[in-house]
């Protein structure tokens, strides 16, 4: 199987404090790849490097690669704005703009340039099936976005990102600020979701992670302490500092 | 020592409560007042005719139309300039040296007295580029008097904006021009018309400034170049040299009705708009009623 994103000897700092160190990791298409360990491990970091979500600092330095289908990410000559349009980001908190349900979704595709109405409307569709959340809104699409509930506005979120149709999925703790029902359909959806694309999630919950993810990386201090198949990751680890995390030792 | 505690409550209490009513009391005189003595000469004539024997007789109509001509030109010159302004501010530059040097110098320019101004639009845009006493050397000086306002409330509005929308945004592949056009500028709307809306109070009102720059001609302005004489300066004129007071608190009352229409359909205009943009940020039932019904009902 051909590789989606790799990262190889990446190292990042925010002015002299490193917060990844020596990152080498490779990530399948049409998976989903979890990313634990404790606050401030850099998983985050991780995360938002991926689509150089890093760039908004202005303290930020980075080394070496990370690799989209056989592009250098970090290459001068990487259009940014195409790169996030293909890796897409869902963040902790729900952030739908102060718009309507539908506009919502058409910003990104009208930002790329499509203004046909036809287009749009089916793309809105086809993006709010995709995220399970047709059903429940294709009544009120002009009704504004943010009176949605929480759970809603996360799949608003990820409906927002289909619609711009991006191949590889970021998700940063997507369903922390969200009640265990909505966290049972966002899971739900992600598992439906990895058919098409590749998901990288960051998230604090352990169980959640065994339950959605293919692949498991165990960040510590900057470092990737351990990274391999989540039941092998969570059944038999390796290393001892990711026995203690998954045992609750510390965290 | 209790009883120290609820002296002292109750003190403050009654000290605060003559503070505010002081400060609507003298809001309420003047305005009565002012509507007392003047009202009695408002009629249709006063509102429509031209003036007669240099405003004894006649009415107001061409200074009604210059204030308004004056503060709309104004606007449209200080409100592109306050709200790039803001941005670049807000959105293209790191906070630092330069920052605060812009900043401290629209701090400064807020505080320079009208008059200072008025000079300066009659040294340079009067005489010096030879724009003559005209509706554009008092709307550029006026622009000029209200950036600083403009500037500072939509830098504010701008800055309210939560992060997560720019980054919402970013992350769809938006370039920072579009997220700002799209987003932010949309959410912050109701902020930057604040700003407009306290420029038009002090454009409508300025009455030194205006004098030395558009002049003063009693005639209907139509073009840009035309000279005229506002409300404020009419007013001005009728009381500094006798002509007519109660004519003088006529036109005070038109220019307090004036402002006072003004401001409620900037209000009525922004409430509405940003109950319909920000249909809320919090998630209550009962905001999203009382939204519908606003959005609906009008």
């Amino acid at each position: 199987m051909d590789l989606k994103v790799k990262a190889q000897q990446f190292n990042l700092y925010y002015g002299n404090f490193q917060a990844l160190k020596e990152i080498n990791m490779e990530i399948f298409p049409k998976t989903v790849t979890a990313l634990i360990g404790p606050s401030g491990c850099g998983k985050s970091t991780f995360l938002r490097s991926l689509n150089r979500m890093n760039d908004l600092i202005d303290t930020v330095r980075i080394e070496g690669r990370i690799i989209l289908d056989g592009n250098n990410v970090y290459d001068p000559k990487t259009d940014v704005v195409a790169l996030r349009k293909k890796v897409g980001m869902v963040f902790q908190k729900p952030n739908p703009f102060p718009m309507s349900i539908y506009d919502n979704i058409a910003y990104g595709p009208r930002v790329h340039g499509i203004k046909d109405k036809l287009r749009l409307n089916e793309l809105v569709e086809r993006s709010l099936i995709g995220a399970a959340l047709w059903d429940e809104v294709k009544d009120r699409l002009q009704s504004p976005a943010l009176r949605l509930s929480g759970g809603q506005q996360q799949r608003l979120c990820i409906a927002r990102l289909l619609a711009v149709e991006p191949e590889v999925l970021l998700m940063d703790e997507p369903a922390s600020a969200l009640d265990p029902i909505s966290t049972g359909k966002i899971e739900d959806l992600i598992g439906e979701l990895k058919k098409n694309y590749t998901i990288i999630i960051v998230t604090h919950n352990m169980q959640q992670a065994a339950r959605i993810s293919d692949h498991l990386g165990f960040f510590l201090l900057g470092s990737l302490v351990e990274y391999g198949l989540t039941e092998k990751v969570m059944t038999n680890p390796e290393r001892k500092e990711t026995e203690d995390y998954l045992t609750g030792r510390f965290g | 020592m209790r009883r120290i505690t609820k002296y002292t409550q109750g003190l403050a209490f009654v000290l605060l409560w003559v503070t505010a009513l002081i400060t609507i009391g003298f809001l309420l005189l003047i305005v009565f007042f002012i509507l007392k003595e003047g009202l009695p000469s408002v009629n249709w004539e006063f509102l429509t005719a031209y003036p007669r024997r240099m405003g004894r007789e006649g009415g107001i109509f061409p200074t009604i139309i210059a204030s308004l001509y004056l503060t709309l030109a104004s606007l449209v010159i200080a409100t592109p300039i306050g709200i790039g302004a803001a941005i670049y501010l807000t959105e293209y530059t790191r906070e630092g040296a330069g920052t605060k040097i812009i900043r401290f110098a629209t701090e400064i320019l807020a505080g320079v007295p009208s008059i200072i101004f008025g000079l300066f639009g009659f040294a340079f845009l009067v005489t010096f580029l030879k724009l003559g006493f005209s509706i554009l050397s008092g709307a550029i000086t006026l622009a000029l008097m209200l950036l600083p306002t403009i500037i500072r409330t939509a830098e504010e509005a701008i800055k309210s904006v939560p992060n997560s929308y720019r980054e919402g945004s970013l992350a769809l592949g938006a370039t920072k021009w579009v997220t700002i056009a799209k987003v932010v500028i949309p959410a912050a709307l109701p902020g930057i018309v604040t700003g407009i809306i306290l420029g038009v109070g002090r454009a409508i009102g300025e009455t030194a400034a205006v004098w030395l720059t558009v002049g003063g001609a009693l005639r209907l302005p139509i073009s840009i170049m035309d000279s005229a004489r506002p409300m404020t300066l009419h007013l001005y004129t009728l009381a500094a040299e006798g002509l007519s007071l109660p004519r003088a608190y006529a036109t005070a009352s038109i220019l307090i009705i004036c402002i006072w229409i003004i401001n409620t359909v900037a209000n009525l205009l922004m409430a509405r708009f940003s109950l319909k943009l920000r249909a809320q940020f919090f998630h209550g039932e009962f905001e999203a009623a009382f939204c519908d019904k606003a959005i609906s009902g009008g």
